[in-house]
């Protein structure tokens, strides 16, 4: 990666950045926390790692992209609109009675979506649903998921995991957004996930770890991925994130999870963007 | 009186699975370690590489069907009913209904004439679940020869569909000229005294029925509801008027399957007398199949009593 490519990948992640701002303040709703902490994933995903056509969202042989933690809809929806699916200005109508911008990722309404999504423990399993489509099918497309750690409770995930390593899901990649917060609390004290990499790795997935925040450390990962293929092994890596990442008063808080910003913290977080963004000019 | 040839649709399941297979190259087949009763390993053996067996986890097949689907391929998810509709009703909700995906769902093992393994598998309710998702097909065929009519004509339609199949063998009534098409209704017997509107294996006692109430002079038109929904509204309200008493008849509970679906429809646009002939809100037990329908009433015998009832007769 070449430190030009860096600072446009850092570039495009405060404007996604921007983009959940505004979209959760346009809804007045909606989920900063975890969006946020996904933001330079979401940026990299579609800023450089996948094949897609904008134009052509539904292109047969573009990589897919499913959203398993849908809640985080805002970082996906911004970094689509970022990438051309569709203009920028729809993101503050969010969740607006009217809107193509449903709550959670809607594939006929949204371009760009794969796979409707929303109702945690159920987008790994889509997802290897499509790599195993894609093998059938004798076809080179990289199928992604992007999970969170608290979603890892829930016990469809592993029954996923042992599919795709049943079933040599090579073309399977699964992210975990590792930010230790859910609803209730802290991950560890509302329900331990943790040691994510053993389990993992116990049911067959080649695991990986990085962080979350760091272009050049996904790159590392995602190449990793890509040397897996033929190895019959789904790669599963581990993003070390912060909930509520670039915004002051929403890093590593549980209570903005699921809590839109008013004006007065709108037009604060904004400011913040636009300081990190002067920053990347220097 | 020739020996009535009998088959369990879920043996058609998987024979029409083989059949179309050979022409369908984008047809493939999930089940959840129960090919042998669901019978898509008669699929399997013709085509294994496009049978994924996914385990004892119906939850991760629904949604792995979902994916397949997007990717142009038409996924078959087998399993019974209890686990398809039952443990997988979420994932069904909003994984293939929410987005409306081109996923087919083969539950097998409907209602209590599963039998010996009692009220944990004899699922009554599935009708009732899957009805209540936006753009579900749901059919239950009455016989062999139509339960591979469906299977074909499931393939051939876009979008989501449920599909019961039984574990006993049935009579076999269609001949193989008999076309099915999804959301239209057959009358088997033309009659003017009282509709009875039957799905599934409960179809053949109806026939029996119509004939004991001819015996005794009463004129009964028999309906073969094979599609639960849409219902044929047309078919029903047409009975209603002309006959003016209904019997429905399922191997389901009374509450939210065929009786409903058709009480619901009668009540707002032509009220006549029903009767709802179903498990009576309750669970099943074990036992022999035929034994368990006689006890609950699934059976010529109680469709004739009921009618006659209706009749005030």
């Amino acid at each position: 990666m070449t430190p030009e490519e860096k600072k446009a990948l850092q570039q495009t992640a405060v404007s996604v950045r921007e983009g959940i701002l505004t979209s959760t303040h346009g809804a007045k709703a909606g989920h900063p926390g975890g969006s946020l902490s996904a933001a330079e994933v979401f940026t990299y995903l579609y800023g450089k790692e996948m094949r897609v056509d904008p134009k052509n969202p539904r292109w047969e042989d573009r990589d897919r992209f499913v959203l398993s933690k849908g809640h985080t809809a805002p970082g996906l929806y911004a970094a689509l609109a970022l990438r051309g699916y569709f203009p920028v200005e729809e993101l503050p109508r969010l969740r607006h009675i009217d809107s193509f911008l449903q709550g959670h990722p809607n594939m006929n309404t949204v371009p760009g979506v794969d796979m409707s999504t929303g109702s945690l423990g159920q987008g790994l399993s889509a997802a290897a649903g499509m790599a195993k489509g894609a093998k059938y099918l004798a076809k080179d497309i990289n199928v992604y998921a992007l999970l969170g750690d608290g979603e890892l409770a829930e016990g469809q995930i592993w029954e996923a995991a042992m599919f795709a390593a049943h079933y040599k899901l090579d073309n399977l990649c699964i992210i975990v957004d590792i930010n230790g917060l859910q609803i209730d609390g802290r991950t560890c004290d509302v329900m331990n996930t943790e040691p994510v990499d053993a389990k993992f790795a116990a049911f067959g997935c080649d695991v990986v770890k990085a962080d979350g925040h760091d272009f050049e450390a996904l790159e590392a990962a995602f190449a990793r991925f890509h040397g897996n293929k033929g190895s019959g092994k789904p790669t599963c890596i581990l993003l070390k994130t912060i909930k509520g990442k670039g915004i002051s008063y929403m890093e590593d808080n549980a209570g903005w999870h699921g809590k839109a910003p008013n004006d007065e913290e709108y037009a604060k977080g904004m400011a913040e963007l636009a300081e990190a963004r002067k920053a990347l000019e220097v | 009186m020739a020996e009535v040839k009998k088959v369990a649709t879920r043996d058609s399941y998987g024979n029409a699975l083989k059949a179309l297979g050979a022409e369908k190259e984008n047809l493939v087949v999930l089940d959840a370690d129960l090919a042998g009763a669901t019978k898509t390993n008669i699929f399997q053996k013709a085509y294994p590489h496009r049978h994924f067996d996914c385990g004892i986890a119906e939850a991760n097949m629904i949604d792995v069907a979902a994916g397949l689907s997007t990717m142009g391929l038409v996924p078959f998810a087998a399993t019974f009913a209890m686990f398809a509709a039952g443990r997988a009703y979420e994932q069904v909700r909003n994984t293939v209904g929410y987005p409306h995906l081109n996923v087919k769902i083969g539950a097998t093992h409907g209602g209590i004439s599963v039998g010996e393994d009692g009220a944990s598998h004899q699922c009554c309710e599935d009708f009732a679940l899957m009805r209540t998702i936006p753009g579900m097909t749901v059919m239950c065929p009455a016989d062999d020869v139509e339960a591979r009519q469906m299977v074909r004509a499931a393939y051939e339609m876009e979008g989501p569909v449920y599909m019961r199949f039984g574990r006993a063998a049935t009579p076999v009534f269609h001949e193989e000229g008999y076309r099915f098409e999804i959301g239209k209704g057959e009358v088997l017997q033309d009659g003017g005294d009282v509709a009875i509107i039957a799905t599934g294996i409960m179809v053949p006692e109806a026939i029996e029925a119509g004939k004991a109430l001819a015996e005794a002079g009463i004129s009964a038109r028999i309906i073969n509801m094979a599609t639960i929904k849409p219902l044929d509204e047309a078919l029903v309200l047409q009975a209603a008027k002309e006959c003016g008493r209904i019997v429905t008849v399922e191997e389901h509970s009374v509450i939210g399957g065929l009786g409903e679906a058709v009480c619901s429809l009668l009540s707002e646009q032509y009220p006549v007398p029903v009767k709802r002939i179903g498990v009576n809100d309750a669970f099943g037990h074990s036992g022999p199949a035929a034994a368990l329908l006689e006890q609950f009433g699934l059976c010529a015998g109680n469709i004739v009593a009921q009618a006659k009832a209706l009749l005030g007769k």
